[in-house]
């Protein structure tokens, strides 16, 4: 399995109850496994292996094919989104900007990768495209709160915000 | 069913309804380039190797999945096609690691082949970023090297729909796209059972098996080393065409005289102790079936399968036969009894096998598959590796003797080189089953329901009065159909028979790569498994329980089959695994 950080799998047993009631409703459908995720990230949050697994038994197919599927589509995420949730864009005018700096200085210091969590459960950090605040370019957002004209050197000051 | 005509570069072509445009083309003599395409298994039309011009089409089509009608015309050499085909590999050459001259498919390589065909002049032309992967050899018997993967997903193709394993697969999307398993788990901690059939589609250099041919060459060079090699029974079907001979061509003769040649004490056959595989198979089928034991007894030969049955049907590893697989049993006997004949120390003995597998690289390894720290097998090699350990070695294959193996370990019967095919092994164990329940030494030999390539055969003998259910399947999807069947109580045997690779060891995934373009036109499997089946025609003695030297092994040393003795040197245990262990 990759060394990539993430948070202790803490799904319960209404959870899992859940899911496997989801699956069978679905399960005889043409192209099941579609929902069946989409529903499962929106019980879990995230598609951890645990729960991939679980889909893959139900469904009688290689949990490969579900991770296939799961890593294919960005709507999709492997890891539980962080407390405060990072979101810098890096649509065409942030990105001409300078915001890939950004994206690169906050990786680094939270030593993680696009869409992944802090072992912590603090931060996420996530790519993504415009905001429609192009006139405050480069932007970042953490949770509903919006920083602009960034530079690099404004990446700890932010963080610290809320640590 | 009706024919179509259609023009292909201007010439008539009559070809049968539903076909496509490669196989109507290949009526008319034209071999159409493809890359992805093998057919039944991986039809997607998604390299773009195989565009043609269809007249009035917007666009190049894909031949391998277009359809033919009434009245196409189609071209298949325009400067159009074939500057579309060469810009396609290009650009497929710009994230290809072409590390050719130290590539273990360079020579046999299809997307070399290609760049040779459409005379790819610059290989650098779409030079650009490129993601660097780690090779992945966390399996005991093959790596996989993405830098040399052109993503044209044959390997997952074949391991989910052939052999319903499915642990690898193309993962994220776009220029991040990449074959590799869920999670990024190494190979060697999925559910991969080690059948090697990815290797044996694979285009490129980018999965192989695990080469072990210096150690093979450092051992023979140790003057302390008594080096003995044995070759399986679908190697002599296979091995001639790593040397230019046709499909199907028994070298059993040349393949024993470059054994000698390249300096192994002992030429010896596992064909020989697939014959002592019968005697301890049939006698514990017949102690089941007589005494109430669990049924159906499953065939344990194949280490592909075996390791299959581990993950995906662990509550049925009690209906496996205890029997050691023939690679196993020769590596016991030769450390054994042959090394008390003879005098010699079993810890200087190197025992290699040369075999169409690549599970046998893991089956050596397994738990209780050899005695006092000894390994019964040290080196099992693909008769890929063979071949190249012939090159290596200088030796011209076609220009060498026919010679015979050693003795004692090199005589069989027909019963022993059938194992190589599908149903052969239930044959060989039916002859011998037959003789011991009538005692009629003039009893059936051809045991003809069991044989051919289909993927599942059933079949029902009258023997003494009672009726014996047997059940043949090679391929690991057309195994797991079978025993839902028998878990379900939908069917029920005694015997069942079960190869890992389709077709048996014949189609194994060490055998010489065949290209797609081959292989997607001829029958490779029924092909290699007639070599044997004439081998066994043409022979004296065609039950194993009529081998001499099987005969003299039990009298002087085993006793009978069964006995304690042969429990302990040739019979083995199994784990249950479970998916994802």
């Amino acid at each position: 399995m990759s060394s990539k950080n993430t948070v202790p799998f803490a799904g319960t047993k209404a959870q899992e109850e859940q899911l496997l009631q989801v699956i069978s409703e679905n399960k005889e459908e043409r192209g099941a496994l579609m929902p069946i995720l989409q529903h499962a990230q929106e019980i879990y949050g995230y598609l951890p292996i645990e729960v991939q697994t679980i889909i893959a038994r139900e469904l009688d197919i290689p949990l490969e094919k579900v991770y296939g599927v799961v890593t294919f589509y960005s709507q999709f995420s492997l890891f539980p989104k962080g407390k405060y949730k990072i979101s810098v864009c890096l649509g065409t005018a942030c990105y001409v900007k300078g915001s890939g700096d950004i994206f690169n200085k906050l990786s680094e210091t939270l030593a993680i990768d696009s869409g992944e969590c802090t072992a912590d459960g603090k931060f996420s950090l996530d790519a993504c495209r415009c905001i429609g605040a192009c006139g405050l370019a480069p932007v970042l957002t953490v949770n509903d709160d919006v920083y602009g004209r960034l530079t690099v050197d404004d990446v700890d000051g932010i963080l610290e915000k809320y640590v | 069913m009706a024919n179509v005509n259609i023009k292909i570069n201007g010439m008539a072509v009559s070809a049968p309804e539903g076909s496509t445009i490669l196989e109507a083309a290949k009526i008319a003599g034209i071999d159409i380039p493809t890359l992805c395409f093998l057919k039944d298994i991986n039809e997607i039309g998604a390299c773009r190797m195989c565009v043609v011009e269809v007249k009035g089409a917007r666009s190049l089509v894909a031949a391998c999945v277009y359809p033919i009608n009434e009245g196409m015309e189609v071209f298949t050499n325009t400067p159009k096609v074939l500057d579309s085909r060469k810009k396609t590999l290009q650009l497929i050459l710009s994230t290809h690691d072409r590390k050719c001259l130290s590539c273990v498919r360079s020579g046999n390589c299809e997307l070399q082949k290609l760049c040779r065909d459409l005379k790819v002049d610059d290989e650098h032309l779409y030079d650009g970023e490129r993601i660097e992967y780690e090779i992945d050899n966390s399996a005991a018997h093959m790596y996989r090297d993405n830098n040399k993967c052109v993503l044209c997903r044959r390997c997952s193709a074949v391991c989910d729909k052939i052999q319903g394993v499915g642990v690898i697969g193309a993962n994220e999307r776009g220029f991040k796209t990449n074959l590799s398993s869920a999670f990024e788990m190494g190979l060697g901690e999925t559910s991969c059972v080690s059948c090697g059939q990815c290797i044996a589609v694979c285009p490129t250099g980018a999965i192989s098996e695990k080469d072990n041919t210096n150690e093979v060459f450092a051992a023979i060079a140790d003057p302390e080393k008594v080096v003995l090699v044995q070759t399986a029974p679908a190697v002599r079907a296979g091995l001639g065409e790593a040397f230019g001979y046709p499909i199907g061509t028994n070298v059993e003769g040349k393949m024993v005289a470059a054994l000698r040649r390249l300096g192994f004490d002992k030429v010896f056959d596992t064909n020989f102790s697939a014959d002592l595989t019968i005697m301890e198979e049939a006698t514990e089928f017949l102690d089941r079936f007589s005494n109430g034991g669990v049924l159906p007894l499953i065939t344990s030969c194949s280490p592909g399968w075996v390791k299959y049955c581990e993950h995906y049907f662990p509550d049925m590893t009690e209906n496996l036969s205890s029997c050691k697989s023939p690679q196993q049993m020769f590596g016991a006997i030769a450390k054994s009894y042959y090394a008390e004949k003879m005098g010699i120390d079993p810890k200087s003995i190197v025992m290699v096998s040369i075999m169409p597998c690549t599970a046998k690289k893991f089956e050596i390894g397994r738990d209780d598959e050899g005695r006092d720290g000894m390994a019964d097998v040290d080196i099992a090699l693909t008769v890929r590796e063979l071949s190249r350990m012939i090159e290596r070695a200088g030796l011209n294959f076609s220009a060498l003797p026919d010679e015979e193996f050693d003795d004692p370990l090199g005589i069989y019967t027909g019963a022993g080189v059938i194992f190589g095919a599908t149903g052969g092994v239930m044959e060989a164990a039916l002859r011998t089953a037959v003789y011991k329940l009538t005692g009629d030494e003039a009893g059936p030999v051809d045991f003809t329901e069991v044989r051919g390539v289909e993927g599942i055969k059933e079949a029902t003998y009258n023997v003494n009065g009672t009726e014996v259910k047997v059940a043949v399947a090679s391929g690991l999807k057309n195994a797991k159909e079978l025993l839902t069947k028998v878990k379900n109580g939908e069917a029920n045997y005694h015997f069942i028979e079960i190869m890992g690779c389709p077709g048996g060891c014949v189609n194994g995934g060490g055998q010489p790569q065949v290209h797609a373009s081959i292989r997607n036109f001829t029958d490779i499997r029924a092909i290699r498994a007639k070599a044997l089946y004439d081998i066994d025609a043409a022979s004296k003695l065609r039950k194993s329980h009529e081998n001499p030297a099987i005969k003299e092994l039990y009298e002087t040393y085993l006793g009978e089959p069964g006995s304690h003795k042969a429990h302990e040197l040739l019979h083995t245990t199994y784990v249950k695994r479970g998916l994802y262990n």
